[in-house]
């Protein structure tokens, strides 16, 4: 028996080959779909370049050179130099691990705050809705660059700072996402016969609720996350982000637009960077939405 | 087993039941009969918590029922509700939409109850790990039969379980429905509009109409067209089929 064979039985004989022919309808939904393939590669891509960033780079993003500032693009310096003759293809190169992490830890902190909190709220209604709506709402309230701004100021500059200001800002979305889809599905039938055998709240949140609202908060964060590392790159272009000498994206672009008219790859080059991960981002949220729902099959 | 005492549920300004009062046997099948709207699943759902009553008591096994349910209740007492496409989860597989009440009650061998659960229901194991939008309306009324009787209860509680599917499904149902309870000697409380899916399942029935028990009447009198009130002979007119003389009224 092959393996695809063993995986897409009609009879599975246990749990594991079901879930794993499962995981893989998914991803073959995933795979045939080519525009989020073109999002995975691309996603793929930076996360290998942040991997082996020490043997992709040609130059140490560090080492300035005056003698050698705002070279264009040649053999040796792929992508030209920066105003301190720094190489721009190495700064981007190691620039991706910033990217990566920031993006990785507002996921983290995003997703799961946003998430309970709008579960709970729509599951438990009343006073508790009440008091972490308004509390929502505040959040809301605020432009999230200000808040982000307001906050980074605060806890002052740094990478990790800044992650944790953007996340307490970007938050109220998700809760607002995860509230609605559980009014929507708080009354339904399912629920009502999983409260009747007995379950407890918990159980009927954790197993039957919040799978309901993963999928749209997992699209909804991959398609922000554009937007977080454009919000990263404007905390850093007013020092409150990464800080120089860090290859941040942001930062770069931001330092490059002085000599936008006359050495162009300076500001242009990470732009195109942050564009391509940003769009990879976009693809595989569309890609992700149609696999996340097994009705889609 | 079960007694309701003057049962009452309010909705807003509207009262949905009214004084409603009936006593189930062990071990019987008693229904519910009505138009739409007429309270007769509003008494199920009040019967199971999940609506707030307004008045009156509901005593199960002399026991008198609060605002809280406990576990026993759950193992006791158990729901097939009308609309099998809204009462299975979308994303659970049938395998783990029958092994929760395994898992809430910490049921020993959950593995062979599942399979014994879709044994005793007509489905064989190839539907265990489906979803349920792969399956057809009577398969999933089947699987939420299943999970109804997956921990034992003794009494179910069936909230129109035919009336969204086709009239030969609705006849397979019914007679699983009929099969199980010879077996396991289960207690009904059947809720239909249907008065002759009513006479087939049940003993004794009681006809309700806007929110109130009219009569109460055995399914032998229900053969010999004996009803006491002038509104269930309209309903048992309306069940023989289409009549232009009492469409009119």
């Amino acid at each position: 028996m092959t393996v695809k064979a063993w995986l897409l039985a009609d009879t599975p004989r246990s749990r594991t080959q079901a879930r794993l022919g499962q995981a893989y309808l998914g991803l073959a939904a995933l795979v045939s779909n080519p525009l989020a393939v073109i999002g995975l590669i691309i996603i793929g891509l930076l996360v290998v370049v942040a991997v082996l960033a020490p043997s992709i780079a040609t130059h140490d993003p560090y080492l300035q050179n005056l003698a050698l500032r705002l070279k264009p693009p040649s053999a040796e310096f792929w992508l030209g130099t920066d105003a301190l003759g720094r190489d721009i293809w190495s700064r981007i190169v190691y620039g991706s691990r910033l990217t990566l992490t920031i993006v990785c830890l507002v996921a983290v902190i995003v997703g799961p705050l946003g998430l309970a909190i709008g579960v709970i709220a729509g599951y438990a209604g009343g006073v508790t809705d009440r008091v972490l709506m308004r509390i929502t709402d505040i959040f809301m309230a605020f432009p999230r660059l200000i808040l982000a701004l307001a906050f980074a100021a605060a806890l002052g500059a740094g990478i990790e700072n800044a992650v944790i200001a953007i996340a307490i800002t970007a938050w109220p979305p998700y809760a607002r996402l995860a509230r609605a889809e559980t009014l929507t599905r708080k009354g339904s039938d399912f629920i009502a016969a999983i409260r009747l055998q007995g379950a407890s709240p918990l159980r009927v949140l954790i197993g039957h609720i919040t799978p309901l609202c993963v999928s749209s908060v997992v699209v909804r964060l991959t398609l922000d996350m554009a937007g977080i590392i454009l919000i990263a790159a404007g905390l850093g272009f007013l020092g409150l982000g990464a800080r120089p000498p860090s290859p941040e994206w942001g930062a770069m672009v931001a330092s490059g637009r002085d000599y936008l008219i006359d050495q162009w790859w300076v500001a242009t080059m990470p732009g195109i960077a942050i564009f391509v991960v940003s769009l990879g981002f976009n693809l595989l949220g569309d890609g992700l939405r149609d696999v996340l729902d097994p009705k889609m099959r | 087993m079960i007694t309701v005492d003057r049962l009452s549920v309010r909705f807003g300004s509207a009262l949905a039941v009214r004084e409603a009062s009936f006593e189930v046997a062990k071990g019987e099948s008693f229904g519910l009969v009505g138009e739409s709207g007429s309270g007769k699943s509003t008494i199920l759902r009040a019967l199971t918590g999940l609506v707030d009553i307004a008045g009156g008591t509901m005593i199960l096994d002399g026991e008198a029922l609060g605002t809280k349910r406990s576990r026993r209740f759950h193992r006791v007492v158990q729901m097939v509700f009308q609309d099998p496409y809204g009462s299975l989860h979308p994303r659970h597989t049938i395998d783990r939409i029958l092994s929760e009440p395994c898992a809430i009650h910490g049921l020993d061998r959950p593995e062979q109850r599942v399979l014994g659960a879709l044994d005793d229901v007509g489905l064989g194991p190839s539907f265990r790990f489906r979803y349920p939008h792969q399956l057809s309306g009577g398969q999933r009324q089947r699987v939420a039969i299943a999970r109804a009787i997956i921990a034992e209860p003794q009494i179910l509680l069936l909230d129109e379980p035919t009336s969204a599917l086709d009239v030969s499904i609705q006849a397979e149902v019914l007679n699983l429905l009929a099969r199980l309870r010879r077996q396991r000697g289960l207690t009904y409380i059947l809720v239909s509009h249907n008065l002759a899916v009513v006479a087939h399942m049940c003993e004794r029935l009681a006809v309700m109409n806007r929110g109130e028990i009219v009569e109460q009447l055995t399914a032998a009198d229900l053969h010999r067209r004996e009803a006491g009130t002038e509104y269930t002979r309209l309903l048992m007119r309306a069940s023989e089929g289409y009549d232009p003389a009492l469409a009119s009224l």
